[in-house]
């Protein structure tokens, strides 16, 4: 440290980690970098906390009779799948790289609306806050899709104090999009069009669209539940004369386009980490941009797939079972460039890009076996079993988490200042490669055979693939565990990072300081190339 | 999007300084309060598509509830809450030309009008308080053939409105904020954004009573 | 911020418009047409909700933004209500109860 370096950086230059101390300094931040990491320490509190139920989960099923009684069992993957999803997935890549890194990417000093993002992060805060009261108070027993007459009528557990809190993580959701689509549009800075937005900016923009349209939906959806709940009037009571399929209507036009909101950030991550460590332009710029929007915009036209065996009129189903199979288009095209990308590309294989090949892989293998859900005959038959577990863990955690971890690793640099251990890294990626996949491949082979999701037992002959997924999980749970370790070190210790450590484009590297001051730039920033530029060739290529 | 590097040093009165200048400021209001506005369509939009399936569901129901409806006070109740919109659209314009106290005015006048109409909606639902009609487990219907149907109608009628009441209430509170803002001369004809915003908010509740007036009060007596 | 003021007549012709299809739809409810009183009141409605939107919410005059957002909204809010609707109609095309 006391090493004289004439050319170093001063050591007493002002970012935005050092700029204030104390702890009013965080909790009354309107600085979208302090914010974001505000969501970053508690999306991991929640996401350890949903994994406890994981755990729980994969030790009862490792023997047929289980170890815990049915209720408690039901209660471990209801609130596993609430926490998970509306605490940990929805808000994971947005609310924590989204933040930070979208008014650095187009060159803004801060979000549209600074304080309605620290509003978002307390409402997420006591959204949280409320469903862990119900989960202390004895849980909920619903499952995360919230199933009317069930949960309106005869669960005994605490179903409105978790609608409450989804409600309200809910705003914190909607005010975090609004706020993406409000910046992109007015704060890019000269130069920025939006044929240069870097793909991460395009994957926001479209994952803020189906937050602000999607989630009022859900919120209206959870009032009436609720409401039901305590009048007992029977809207979503068959029994008098309600109809439970339009519960599941309502709640599968937010819930469906949510695991958009889940996916397209991670993609987002992906088309910026890939150019990188192949030092070659994104292959197709224009095609994986608009894919981004198709992909919300056909994302609201297919949530009739989960309907297909819950009283549907037929027809409707033949509609939403083709109009599943286009979302496959914009999701391959993505798919494709990536790879085209790295074609011929100078690939280097550090962490971020070890968790993008994992992305890829198993982004496909979740994405073709919604195919097969897509398909009505199929679907009719892997309906609430394990395929459909193994299918959306593989998007959800295979794709959104592995690009998330990717991210993290990426712009780790950036929001530290410190660098991270890569040997450790590495490792860590493999392990969670390998305790993904023995945890999940055995559910598709499971499902397959008709082990049904939800139960706390199950035959003896499924007992071997169990205990794989069991096995596989608690490898995953170390592939977890590590990042928390070594990147907690780093961040105290790690060796100081250049400005542009791995030598990438965009504003975020190329014109901010490392870790970036208060207003993200020194000055002004100008854009004169389009977005990944690797080649270094003249601006007007590319552009048209 | 962003203008010229010299518009950096020049801090307007009223810009934050994280915007380059009060155009773009202005610019990302309204267009947040846009977006702001379509997440309310969609979340009245879930009640109005569950109110069509049990309307299209239960027509005869539907009939009989409807005699239920106190029309006189629900077209009472849209003029008075049209009254209000084009009193806080003169607010608006007040503040534009930079008359504070028409300005005050109009938004005193605005505000009497929503309470009016809040009022008018509680003897409303006292009315249907003291005939039972409140869905739980008090509801009462004299036509036991529909008693359920009937209570599951209710229920919508009571999510819709008391939706749009409370939204109300809000709009209300707000009018007291913006009252007490132009008391203290915060507003100037060069800056009067909350106005403006507030007005949006404001027209789009009582377009959603436009349209509740209509599907709850006046169609289904002839199906 | 941008456009010039309004004059007092358009607001108080568009109030007064709105106040005459209100009056209108109340009477029109109290005839007999069948289906067509449901067309009727929401043809008046969407009249209605269409001068609060053009004139008091200025998106007559707004940008072409403004506009974009205006129609995302109400074609999101048609697919929810088309699929949802179409589940509901095609319901009774089997065998089975009517819905529709």
């Amino acid at each position: 440290m006391s090493t004289y370096l004439p050319f170093a950086r001063t050591e007493a230059r002002t970012n935005y980690l050092n700029a204030d101390y104390g702890w009013k300094s965080w909790l009354f931040t309107t600085d979208h970098k302090r914010i974001a990491l505000l969501y970053l320490f508690s999306i991991t509190a929640f996401f350890f906390v949903g994994g406890a139920f994981a755990v729980g989960m994969r030790v009862n099923l490792l023997t047929p009779e289980g170890i815990f009684a049915h209720d408690t069992y039901n209660k471990l993957f209801t609130m596993h799948g609430i926490i998970m999803v509306f605490f940990f997935l929805v808000p994971s890549i947005p609310a924590t790289l989204g933040n930070f890194l979208v008014p650095l990417m187009i060159g803004a000093r801060d979000l549209a609306f600074p304080r309605i993002n620290l509003l978002s992060w307390y409402l997420y805060m006591i959204g949280g806050a409320i469903a862990l009261t119900a989960i202390v108070k004895g849980g909920v027993d619903t499952g995360w899709t919230f199933y009317a007459p069930f949960s309106s009528t005869y669960s005994n557990t605490h179903v409105i104090l978790t609608a409450i809190g989804v409600f309200v993580s809910g705003f914190s959701s909607i005010l975090t999009g609004l706020n993406f689509i409000v910046t992109i549009h007015t704060m890019r800075a000269p130069g920025m069009t939006w044929g240069r937005l870097p793909l991460f900016v395009w994957g926001h923009y479209a994952t803020s669209l189906i937050q602000v349209l999607g989630t009022p939906v859900i919120a209206i959806t959870l009032v009436l539940l609720g409401l039901e709940r305590v009048l007992h009037a029977g809207i979503f009571d068959p029994a008098v004369g309600g109809d439970p399929v339009l519960f599941q209507h309502l709640f599968w036009f937010y819930s469906h386009p949510a695991v958009y909101i889940m996916i397209l950030p991670g993609m987002a991550v992906i088309s910026e980490i890939i150019p990188c460590f192949s030092r070659k332009a994104l292959f197709g710029y224009t095609f994986v941009a608009i894919s981004s929007i198709a992909i919300a915009v056909l994302g609201f036209l297919v949530w009739g797939h989960h309907l297909f065996v819950a009283g549907q009129s037929m027809y409707a189903s033949m509609v939403f079972s083709l109009l599943s199979f286009l979302v496959a288009i914009p999701s391959a095209i993505k798919v494709f460039n990536w790879t085209a990308t790295m074609y011929k590309g100078s690939i280097s294989y550090e962490t971020p890009m070890l968790y993008a090949f994992g992305f890829i892989g198993l982004f496909t293998i979740g994405g073709l076996t919604g195919l097969f859900l897509a398909t009505l005959a199929i679907d009719v038959h892997v309906t609430d079993t394990y395929f459909v577990i193994a299918h959306f863990h593989y998007i959800m955690v295979g794709g959104m988490v592995m690009a998330y971890l990717g991210g993290i690793h990426f712009w780790f640099p950036k929001i530290s200042g410190r660098m991270y251990p890569e040997g450790w890294a590495r490792f860590a990626a493999l392990i969670v490669f390998v305790g993904f996949n023995l945890t999940f491949f055995p559910q598709f082979i499971l499902g397959y055979q008709g082990m049904p999701r939800r139960y706390a037992h199950y035959p003896p002959e499924f007992q071997v693939l169990n205990v794989m997924s069991t096995a596989g999980a608690s490898i995953l749970a170390v592939g977890y565990l590590l990042p928390i370790i070594y990147l907690g070190w780093a961040w105290r210790k790690g060796p100081k990072a250049p400005q542009n450590p791995w030598n990438a484009k965009g504003l975020e590297w190329e014109q901010s300081p490392t870790p970036p001051p208060t207003y993200n730039f020194e000055t002004q920033p100008v854009v004169t190339e389009p977005a990944y530029n690797y080649s270094g060739e003249s601006e007007e290529v590319g552009i048209g | 999007m962003g203008d010229s590097e010299a518009t950096l040093a020049v801090h307007e009165p009223g810009l934050k300084h994280h915007f380059d200048d009060s155009a773009q400021q202005f610019q990302s209001s309204t267009l947040g309060m846009w977006v702001f506005l379509v997440t309310e369509l969609m979340f009245f939009g879930g009640m109005f598509g569950g109110y069509t399936v049990y309307r299209n569901m239960y027509p005869d129901a539907f009939a009989s509830t409807s005699h239920f409806m106190n029309v006189p006070i629900g077209a009472i109740n849209t003029g008075v809450l049209i009254f209000s919109s084009f009193t806080m659209v003169m607010a608006v314009r007040s503040a534009q030309l930079g008359q504070k106290k028409v300005l005050i005015a109009f938004l005193i006048f605005t505000l009497l009008l929503g309470c009016l109409f809040l009022t008018l909606k509680y003897v409303e639902y006292h009315e249907k308080w003291v005939d039972h009609h409140i869905p739980g487990p008090g509801f009462q219907y004299a036509d036991t053939r529909y008693f359920h149907q009937a209570q599951i109608l209710f229920f919508l009628y009571f999510a819709m409105t008391g939706m749009h009441a409370i939204h109300m209430i809000v709009g209300v509170g707000m009018l007291i904020v913006l009252i007490s803002m132009a008391a203290r001369n915060r507003f100037t004809q060069a800056w009067y954004t909350p106005v403006e915003m507030i007005g949006l908010y404001w027209h789009f509740v009582d377009i959603v009573w436009i349209f509740l007036f209509p599907l709850l009060y006046l169609i289904g007596h002839t199906k | 911020m941008t456009h010039p003021v309004v004059p007092i007549k358009t607001y108080a012709a568009v109030f007064g418009a709105l106040l005459a299809l209100t009056i209108t739809t109340v009477a029109v409810s109290k005839l007999e047409l069948g289906e067509f009183n449901f067309v009727a009141a929401m043809t008046i409605a969407v009249i209605k909700g269409t001068l609060v939107v053009m004139f008091f919410m200025d998106v007559r005059r707004a940008t072409s933004l403004t506009k974009l957002i205006v129609g995302a909204g109400l074609f999101w809010m048609a697919i929810l209500f088309v699929f949802v609707l179409s589940d509901y109609a095609s319901r009774g095309w089997l065998p089975g109860p009517r819905w529709f």
